[in-house]
């Protein structure tokens, strides 16, 4: 199914919504595609009579919206308070300097993006990533960096 | 009526009066930074706090309700150090560089700083580092100079239903900025600059082209004209310390002779013109089954809020430019060639009360054989600080008039200024046109003001037709979506994109309240009463143009110069 279809099929199922079924309709789509594309944004504008500005107004307000595609390898970083206390400061910080890119946004070659998270409810494995869903507990910057290291690797051969 | 008290003197106010209002009408002067007059209150930027007896906590005045027995004080000494560190804590990030900023001088945020006396650097925070935003070609932003006050949103969305900017993230991250942040120029803007009206700081600002025109000015073999527009002689005196309200044309054009444009030409003149168009246009359209209602489209904002909003109402839009772009296209062809000059060397440019005006200038269907019809356009702001930078004072200047071919106009061109005036025109023309007789009274009272929507029923002959005036395009909004519901008594429709139409303008001298907007417009009326020429089609100037040059309204000649056509437009909304 193309990406387009899949917003088109959300908004149907959202036939008569109004503006306060905004952030349900963002979070199926964000679901459904991983993030919440430019096109997306013009689509659900039109269906709620909205303006593009706010839709997207809204959205970048609460964090748990992402607005690039995800990387091959999506790494979330819990910046929970357990993991805080545990250093994850300087993990989310490594990670970044060694793809060169923030949290919320996705290398160019579309390989990696960083996501920061609030809690993954893991707090005694505390500091905790994640890497495409696959939970790595007690990172330290000598192994995350071997990790992010391996998989450029990897993708370079 | 409500008893208060105010700075302990007794004062009364209204019921459902805000403290504000009743202190601006006591002549008390309350700092505001997110007030909007007019709209409804926000309660943003706290500038406006007054201390009330009796209550917990500063209140803020602009947006609280005075009540039966309060008691007010506006100068406690915990009042001002609130608000000064207000304006210091807006400080802390921003950029501060007023020597090199367009509004040093002319700033709410510089005014607030020495107003409160701030003599130091109370809080220093990182300073903001965003980029600016100088897609449009008529609106920059400069999201490092922001305050988040809000109020170009609020404008933006409220009085102009356009919604192109809105709060993008929040908290210390918050900035104004477009769906994807994407340039204005993909968004929904249409380039009104009603936002750049409001802001208190240099965060909006129009697309300057003072060094443009000062650079051609200058070169060799280059000859320049300027035309200027009907709202700007009753607004540029603002800018040189006269009240507003004060028609400065004949001063303004020995002014502009001065700075060294070879010749000065009103566009009043093609507005007569335009009605001559316009006029016959509707008057086909009306007796032939034309499309109706037929919609001006002398306002650049409000083509492209059409082209994108309601694309299927382009056929009902007039096929008429606008005289600006009438009078680019006839100085690049019917003047030129009187004059022997390649159209080539010929630099058009015009004086705007418009920031859209920039916008309509570059649309590629607006020229001819790689010319465009006019080269740069300068708002009233601009213009002022083109005479100030080459030292030219119209206050000392005996008043001089405008050249030939086009010296001419009537006061009905000149109406064209303000909301209702092309309608006002139009109808006086028309009612001609289709009787052949004059009306017997030329006001019309009923199409005058400041309100966003006035409508008329017009009798001419057997001829009557439904009038609507809308100025705002919240208040065009509104009308069209009437229309689409069904309603059908309205035949010709005039819309100005911004409130009270251009004199209002988003390029027009900054801090004019209502008030100067409304002497601007009562002055564009005086000029009407006193003037010896009232209607369009008695121009003898445009009579002649058609006799040597354009033939006949809706000829062929003036099929290719003076009108246009628009497309469907796709934006970021
Ligand atoms: S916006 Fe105002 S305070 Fe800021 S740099 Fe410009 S003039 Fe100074
Ligand atoms: S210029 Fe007009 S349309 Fe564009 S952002 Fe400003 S207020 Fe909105
Ligand atoms: S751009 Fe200007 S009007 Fe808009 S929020 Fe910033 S300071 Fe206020
Ligand atoms: S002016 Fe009252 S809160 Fe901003």
């Amino acid at each position: 199914m193309s990406t387009q279809t899949k917003v088109d099929k959300i908004l149907a199922g959202h036939a008569f919504a109004k503006r306060d079924k905004i952030i349900p309709i963002l979070q199926e789509i964000q679901e459904a595609e991983g993030y919440i594309s430019q096109n997306a944004v013009v689509k659900v504008s039109r269906h709620l009579s909205m303006p593009a500005s706010k839709i997207y107004g809204v959205a970048t307000f609460y964090n748990q919206f992402r607005f690039k595609a995800r990387g091959k390898y999506h790494i979330m970083v819990c910046r929970g308070t357990a993991c805080h206390v545990k250093g994850s400061l300087s993990a989310l910080r490594l990670v970044e300097d060694c793809l060169k890119i923030k949290a919320g946004d996705t290398t160019r070659d579309g390989l990696f993006s960083i996501e920061v998270v609030v809690c993954m409810g893991a707090c005694g494995l505390a500091p905790v990533i994640s890497l495409n869903g696959e939970c790595h507990a007690k990172v330290t910057p000598e192994k995350l960096k071997n990790l992010v290291e391996e998989l450029k690797l990897k993708e370079t051969k | 009526m409500l008893n208060i008290e105010v700075n302990g003197k007794a004062v009364q106010a209204n019921q459902g009066e805000t403290i504000l209002q009743v202190l601006t009408r006591q002549g008390i002067k309350v700092p505001t930074l997110c007030h909007l007059p007019g709209l409804a209150p926000s309660g943003a930027c706290r500038m406006c706090v007054v201390e009330v007896e009796g209550a917990p906590s500063l209140i803020p005045s602009c947006s609280y309700p005075a009540a039966d027995g309060m008691k007010i004080k506006t100068n406690t000494p915990q009042i001002l150090s609130a608000r000064k560190a207000i304006v210091e804590l807006l400080l802390s990030n921003h950029p501060q560089d007023c020597l090199y900023c367009i509004r040093g001088g002319d700033c709410d945020l510089q005014r607030l700083a020495k107003q409160h006396g701030i003599r130091n650097r109370v809080f220093s925070g990182e300073r903001v580092r965003r980029e600016k935003d100088t897609s449009s070609p008529s609106i920059v932003r400069d999201p490092e100079k922001c305050i988040l006050c809000g109020k170009c949103v609020r404008v933006c969305e409220e009085v102009q239903n356009v919604s192109a900017i809105d709060f993008i993230h929040r908290g210390n991250k918050t900035v104004i900025g477009t769906a994807y942040n994407q340039g204005l120029n993909v968004s929904s803007c249409i380039n009104c600059g009603q936002c750049v009206l409001v802001c208190p700081t240099a965060a909006l600002s129009e697309k300057s082209h003072v060094n443009d025109v000062l650079k051609v000015l200058s070169a060799p073999g280059k000859y320049v004209v300027v035309q200027h527009a009907p709202a700007v002689s009753v607004s540029i005196a603002e800018e040189f310390n006269y009240k507003p309200g004060t028609d400065i044309d004949g001063k303004m054009t020995a002014a502009l002779r001065k700075v060294g444009f070879k010749k000065v030409f009103d566009t009043s003149f093609t507005a007569d013109l335009t009605i001559m168009e316009e006029g016959s246009e509707l008057v086909k359209r009306a007796t032939g089954g034309g499309v109706l209602p037929m919609f001006t489209s002398c306002s650049p904002g409000w083509i492209k809020f059409v082209e994108q909003f309601y694309p299927e109402f382009i056929p009902n839009l007039s096929t008429c430019k606008s005289p600006q772009q009438m009078m680019g296209a006839l100085i690049k062809s019917f003047f030129a060639e009187r004059e022997k000059i390649d159209p080539a060397n010929i630099v058009s440019v015009s004086i705007m009360p418009c920031t859209a005006k920039k916008f309509e200038c570059g649309r590629p269907e607006m020229g001819r054989n790689s010319h465009s019809d006019v080269d740069y356009v300068l708002t009233t702001r601009e213009f002022a600080e083109l005479l100030r930078i080459t030292g030219v004072d119209p206050s000392v200047l005996e008043p001089e008039t405008p050249d030939t071919p086009f010296g001419e106009r009537s006061s009905a061109g000149k109406m064209f200024g303000a909301s209702g005036g092309v309608m006002e025109a139009a109808v006086r023309s028309a009612y001609f046109l289709i009787t052949g007789g004059e009306m017997p009274k030329y006001t019309i009272q009923e199409l005058r003001g400041m309100k966003g929507s006035k409508e008329l029923r017009v009798k001419a002959g057997k001829i009557e037709l439904g009038a609507a005036v809308v100025s705002g395009l919240g208040a065009a909004r509104k009308l069209m979506e009437e229309i689409k519901a069904g309603r059908s008594d309205l035949q010709f429709i005039e819309v100005m994109t911004c409130p009270g139409g251009c004199i209002n303008g988003g390029g027009q001298p900054l801090r004019a309240d209502i008030e100067a907007v409304k002497a601007r417009m009562n002055t564009l009326h005086q000029i009407d009463k006193d003037a010896p020429l009232r209607v369009s089609h008695k121009n003898t100037q445009v009579k002649r143009l058609y006799e040597e040059f354009l033939g006949a309204p809706l000829g062929h000649k003036s099929h290719e110069l003076l009108h246009t056509h628009y497309n469907k437009r796709d934006v970021l909304a």
